[in-house]
């Protein structure tokens, strides 16, 4: 039973607790470079998602055999190898989406959140917490992606993965598509989510002194 | 000319860090200080000019021939993390004056997205042996600007009344963010 609940713990922490990149500032470079539209977020957090369950259940299972003093290299090699598959996969299947994400496909290789969750969890946990745990920041990344490339795309263009959803009155933000207008979207929704966790912490705090 | 062209583009125009988003971890991270944000700039600008010098003739003489261009991921990063433990072992040992300086960010350059991003962007773009050179130093160039411009005005920022939420990291993003579009300025003095 008090492993249903902690399996239950790792994968719902990374949905809000410990949500990348909004709580957990990582793998900022592809949530500010492909977030222009809703479906480039979409598509992008799903191939974060695969590579970092794939590669952290590879490290966890291989965490006995492999030497602390090796293991950065190791990581990265298997997270390396696993970006190879999920490129040659999308310019396959996906030929559209591999061509407007260029380049950063194969730079999920260095994305921090892969790393830190190899280094900080998958190394020292079994294989069950390891894949619910990346399973969870992996869907809260995902969804944190398309969230800003919905905001992005809704004002830069007014439409939502591609349909219009505003109609000709609106004039389209340009600067929401152009790299300034990432930062100011995640500034803003970095600045959000703190306000949210400090109001619902104020008010555990209220419910606690009204009760004694 | 097509190299100085290069370098402007590299450095100022599509400056890596306000026009691609690469790099954007000591960006963030280790611009709080003026001084440290020059070192880790000059610390970056070296192991660049060094990725772009190793990693040209290796894709262009073992990958291409050999026909297995797609362990270019792979290879890379292999080559990076050597870089880097190289230059590190060797600073330390020549000045450790310098290492002293530089020590700490040495092993973060690793994970800087922007060093991986610069050996992909030389083969997507096709650039020769000497251009490849000259991209490498010039995004580095450009990195360190940015980084530099960055921690001068978050110096200035710590006096200024910044509403409670927006401390830290929000407020960063969107200074980050009124530097790209200052940057966006330079986009008419050269096309692509």
């Amino acid at each position: 039973m008090q492993q249903d609940k902690s399996l239950l713990y790792e994968f719902k922490k990374g949905l809000w607790q410990d949500i990348p990149p909004f709580r957990l500032l990582l793998g900022l470079c592809p949530a500010l470079a492909v977030s222009n539209s809703a479906i480039n977020g979409l598509s992008m957090g799903l191939a974060t998602l695969f590579v970092l369950f794939t590669s952290n259940i590879v490290v966890s299972l291989i965490r006995r055999t492999i030497s602390a003093k090796v293991r950065i290299p190791a990581y990265v090699v298997v997270i390396a190898t696993l970006v190879t598959v999920t490129d040659i996969f999308l310019a396959a299947v996906f030929p559209a989406i591999s061509k407007a994400l260029g380049p950063y496909i194969p730079l999920i290789v260095a994305n921090c959140i892969i790393l830190g969750r190899a280094e900080a969890f998958a190394q020292k946990n079994a294989l069950l917490p390891t894949a619910m745990d990346t399973l969870g920041i992996g869907i809260g990344f995902t969804m944190s992606l398309t969230l800003m490339g919905t905001i992005r795309e809704v004002l830069g263009f007014g439409s939502v993965f591609g349909m219009q959803l505003l109609g000709s009155w609106f004039e389209p933000w340009i600067v929401m598509i152009l790299p300034a207008g990432a930062f100011l979207v995640l500034g803003g929704l970095v600045a959000l989510v703190s306000w949210i966790s400090s109001r619902k912490a104020a008010r555990a705090r209220a419910a606690e002194t009204a009760a004694s | 000319m097509e190299l100085i062209l290069i370098f402007i583009s590299a450095s100022i125009v599509n400056n890596f860090v306000l026009a691609y988003f690469l790099g954007i971890c000591p960006f963030i991270g280790v611009s709080n200080k003026t001084e440290n944000a020059v070192n880790m700039g000059l610390a970056t600008t070296f192991v660049m000019t060094l990725t772009a010098a190793a990693t040209w003739p290796i894709y262009h003489h073992v990958l291409v021939r050999f026909n297995v261009p797609f362990l270019q991921y792979v290879t890379f990063i292999i080559i990076i993390a050597s870089l880097v433990q190289l230059v590190e072992m060797y600073v330390r040992k020549a000045s450790p004056a310098l290492y002293r300086a530089l020590g700490i960010f040495l092993p973060l350059i690793t994970t800087n997205c922007a060093i991986l991003g610069l050996a992909l962007f030389m083969v997507l773009r096709d650039y020769n042996y000497l251009e490849s050179i000259v991209f490498g130093f010039a995004t580095g160039i450009g990195f360190t600007l940015a980084i530099v411009m960055m921690s001068g005005i978050r110096e200035e920022l710590e006096f200024a009344d910044v509403p409670e939420h927006f401390r830290g990291a929000p407020i960063t993003f969107i200074v980050a963010g009124m530097l790209a579009l200052a940057f966006m300025g330079f986009a008419g003095l050269i096309r692509g």
